[in-house]
């Protein structure tokens, strides 16, 4: 049993903000592990780090063995490390194949030379790209809107080019913030699959950010929840939905309208 | 919807107090008065007169269609209204000046002015004409909204053609008089200055069969589907291109080559630059830093004058073109951590920087200080000395047609589109496995390869440089075009190059009045157009011709 990625003792301040704290997570390899928790948490602060925007300012991260905190995102992306975004990134006014192939870009070799010349290496590699890219935008149920510019493309669709272009890294370690943010539940549910599936058939290990609980407890192996900055919990989905820590961060506080008759079980959708 | 006067009348002002308010400035900044030198239909209409009378005709247009949804009458008494409006800033500013002297603040309002704002009449006469004259134009207008659009496009390509003909007579005329066949024609189509009355006749009914013909031809077209250019068409036309800019200069004539020339260099600054900014988002204001520094290598390199070398032309090339290359990564390493504003300024300072190096005495001996370099060498081909505008259109076209070449492989190409990643999320690019400091780097090289390939021609077409060309406004230049014919544009630059270096040298008028004139056309592109003139294509269809967008089983489902 590998553990691809270990988080040990992260922090990571703002100011005087402890944003992540002491951070300790281990996560198996090809498994989905959820992370959840209130706004504020932490969540994205911690995958942040993980992908190199922000260095950490205490403990390590190791992936595979191999410390990556303080590495820049490119350098980590090229170790196999991909994600994507709580609000959409994508390259708004490209098309959506070219976000594809943005995305394979660690894996394409053509210099400038080469580009210029056209050679017959480069020309073979940009038909490859361009097919790999086709059958990216296909996996992603986006057949045929390859021409769309990104940002024409309506909401559910961006999400999961975002997905495409992440997968064209080749990742073997995929971090995904959010990504039913916004989708009704039937959406949510599609995703979910979804999801299952990219680990199931692609064999890539799934790190989740998501509110949505139907969709964590439903694909989740394991869960750890912040709060604070801090992990309160980790466990398999039963464990965290009977945690009286959990359902104290999510609905003892300052939520005095919820209803309490609901303990016991985390609300579907919890805070946003 | 009942028509509300109330809303007619306050349109017409809004619009006629704007379009007044900018017939007022013009005349007062001299802009009329300079134009009123040159006539466009002779003894008929001055080109001041076509600024008064465009002033009108929009703001009146303007008014009317945003009242299209009212009712015709509405429209109508907007556009009379509001000519009239525009009419009587004017006729007020015309009491104005005759009646009191207000050239002390004014120094443009002059008695000329006043004279051509009144027709040639005496004040009270010419303010009624100038009345009279605003509610035709207004009422002319409007009607233009009753015509079908494909009858408005033509009235427009119309009055746009004898405008524009009317405009260059000048030129026209010594360009056609060595055509033999049709020199005769030259006397009948031309007046004194400025078209004749048949010949602003003549052009309008060939601009209207034109325009007939072409309708046809599209409604056809519409039948058949439109079928996107096969691959051998694309190959027709660029061929054809080719040949119309190899023959182009031959047939215009040594003035035009001059101006084809400066466009050229320009235009071959403009793609450089578009790699910076266009395609990779650097904002740099310092690009004329690189057209110096090929200027510069080249001179140092080549005139005998300073005694360092004197290399041939093409042998300076590679080093001059190197340097500036180098040049460009000098400037990228500190830049890396920069973003907008920051690396706007202090490529702003870059460009300074240059200039005043060029001028200090301390590099006297290398740069020639304010005295600059001469003895500039010509680039020689075979045994034949570039030295003429001519000669050196083909080098000029030689370089625009390579950097064009680059620009367009590099954009569809893996470093493209990293350059563009970039310029749209810089962090998002990172972290998708771009190396930013590389690919920064490698833009800013290119871009400067194709300003210092620029400065290198430019050296040897002048023959001596000076600090001074070398200033800020070159930047300025660069930049606009790039914004005028749409940024990351290739056929962009082109236009923009036309319009914004060709026309100011064509209306030598106009020079006077550049950056006024940048300026109002900066922020209209902004306002109404700011993809530019001429933008790519999202590319549809273009760049990924193979199907992607033809078989697309568009009700997949996320397979769950
Ligand atoms: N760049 C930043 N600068 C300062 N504070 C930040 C920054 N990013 C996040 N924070 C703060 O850190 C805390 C955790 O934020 P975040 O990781 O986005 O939470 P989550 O993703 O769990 O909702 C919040 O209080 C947030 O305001
Ligand atoms: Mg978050």
């Amino acid at each position: 049993m590998s553990k691809i990625l270990v988080a040990q003792t992260v922090v990571k301040r703002f100011g005087g903000l402890m944003a992540v704290k002491d951070l300790e997570l281990e996560i198996e390899d090809k498994s989905i592990f959820s992370v959840i928790g209130p706004n504020g948490a932490g969540k994205t602060t911690f995958f942040n780090c993980v992908t190199g925007f922000y260095k950490p300012d205490g403990g390590d991260i190791l992936f595979q063995g191999q410390s990556i905190a303080g590495k820049s995102p490119d350098q980590i992306t090229k170790l196999g490390i991909a994600r994507t975004y709580q609000n959409i990134r994508l390259f708004a006014n490209m098309t959506a194949l070219e976000n594809v192939l943005v995305g394979q870009h660690i894996h394409l070799s053509a210099g400038l030379v080469g580009s210029i010349l056209h050679t017959k290496a480069m020309r073979a590699e940009e038909a490859a790209a361009v097919a790999e890219a086709k059958r990216l935008l296909q996996f992603v149920a986006l057949t045929g809107k390859g021409d769309f510019l990104s940002k024409n493309l309506p909401y559910g669709d961006q999400r999961r080019l975002e997905i495409a272009r992440a997968l064209a890294t080749k990742p073997k370690l995929l971090l995904l913030d959010e990504p039913t943010a916004g989708m009704n539940p039937r959406e949510a549910e599609d995703m979910k699959g979804f999801i299952r599936r990219l680990r199931d058939e692609l064999q890539i290990t799934i790190l989740l950010i998501e509110h949505h609980m139907r969709v964590v407890m439903g694909i989740s192996e394991r869960i750890a929840v912040l709060d604070y900055g801090e992990k309160i919990a980790e466990g398999n989905p039963a464990e965290i939905q009977n945690n009286p820590r959990v359902i104290e961060a999510y609905l003892g506080r300052g939520g005095a309208a919820e209803d309490h008759r609901t303990a016991g079980s985390i609300p579907a959708t919890a805070a946003s | 919807m009942k028509t509300q006067p109330a809303t007619v009348f306050q349109t017409s002002m809004r619009f006629g107090l704007i379009g007044g308010g900018a017939a007022v400035l013009f005349s007062l900044v001299g802009m009329v008065e300079v134009f009123g030198q040159r006539t466009i239909i002779g003894g008929v209409v001055s080109m001041g007169q076509a600024f008064v009378a465009i002033a009108m005709l929009l703001s009146a247009y303007a008014a009317a269609r945003q009242l299209s949804s009212v009712s015709s009458s509405a429209m109508l008494t907007a556009g009379g209204l509001t000519g009239v409006t525009v009419g009587a800033l004017l006729a007020a500013l015309v009491l104005l000046g005759t009646s009191i002297n207000i050239r002390d603040v004014f120094v443009s309002a002059s008695p000329p002015l006043f004279e051509l704002l009144s027709f040639g009449q005496s004040p009270v006469p010419g303010m009624l004409l100038l009345l009279v004259a605003g509610m035709t134009m207004g009422l002319a207008a409007a009607a233009l909204l009753f015509l079908s659009p494909a009858m408005r496009s033509t009235a427009i390509s119309v009055l746009l053609a004898v405008g524009v003909v009317g405009l260059l007579a000048d030129l026209l005329r010594i360009i056609i008089s060595q055509w033999a066949y049709v020199a005769p024609l030259v006397e009948w189509v031309f007046s004194g200055k400025g078209l004749s009355v048949p010949g602003a006749l003549a052009i309008a009914a060939v601009v209207i069969g034109l325009d007939v013909l072409a309708n046809r031809r599209r409604n056809k077209a519409h039948n058949l589907a439109a079928l996107p250019a096969t691959a051998l068409q694309k190959r027709m036309r660029t061929g054809a291109l080719m040949a119309l800019l190899l023959v182009l200069p031959l047939l215009l004539g040594t003035y035009v080559s001059e101006v084809l020339d400066q466009v050229g260099l320009y235009v071959l600054m403009g793609l450089g630059l578009n790699v910076v900014v266009g395609f990779a988002g650097l904002l740099d204001l310092g690009y004329v830093g690189f057209f110096a520094i090929g200027a510069y290598v080249m001179g140092m390199l080549t005139s005998p004058e300073l005694g360092l070398a004197s290399l041939s032309w093409w042998s300076a090339l590679p080093i001059a073109v190197g340097v500036t290359v180098l040049a460009g990564m000098l400037l990228g390493v500190p830049v890396l951590n920069m973003r907008g504003d920051y690396l706007a300024i202090v490529t702003l300072g870059f460009g300074e920087i240059i200039r005043l190096l060029a001028l200090s005495d301390a590099l006297r001996p290398w740069t020639g200080g304010s005295q600059g370099i001469q003895l500039i060498a010509k680039p020689v081909v075979g045994t034949v000395v570039l030295d003429d505008q001519l000669k050196l259109y083909y080098l000029i076209l030689a370089g625009c047609l390579l950097a064009g070449f680059i620009s367009s492989r590099l954009r569809d190409s893996r470093l493209g589109r990293a350059w563009m990643a970039m310029r749209e999320d810089e962090d998002v690019a990172q972290a998708i496995g771009i190396n930013l400091v590389a690919t920064k780097l490698l833009a800013f090289s290119v871009g400067a390869a194709f300003g210092g390939l620029s400065g290198a021609i430019f050296a040897a077409k002048l023959g001596a440089i000076y600090p001074n060309s070398f200033g800020l406004l070159i930047s300025i230049n660069v930049l606009a075009l790039l914004i005028i014919g749409g940024m990351g544009s290739i056929r962009g630059v082109i236009v923009g190059a036309l319009v914004l270096v060709g026309l100011p040298e064509l209306l030598r008028e106009f020079a006077e009045f550049r950056l006024l004139v940048y300026g109002a056309l900066l922020v209209m592109m902004m306002l109404y157009r700011p993809q530019g003139l001429w933008p790519e294509e999202a590319r549809k269809l273009e760049a990924h011709g193979d199907g992607d967008n033809s078989n697309g089983d568009q009700t997949a489902a996320i397979p769950a």
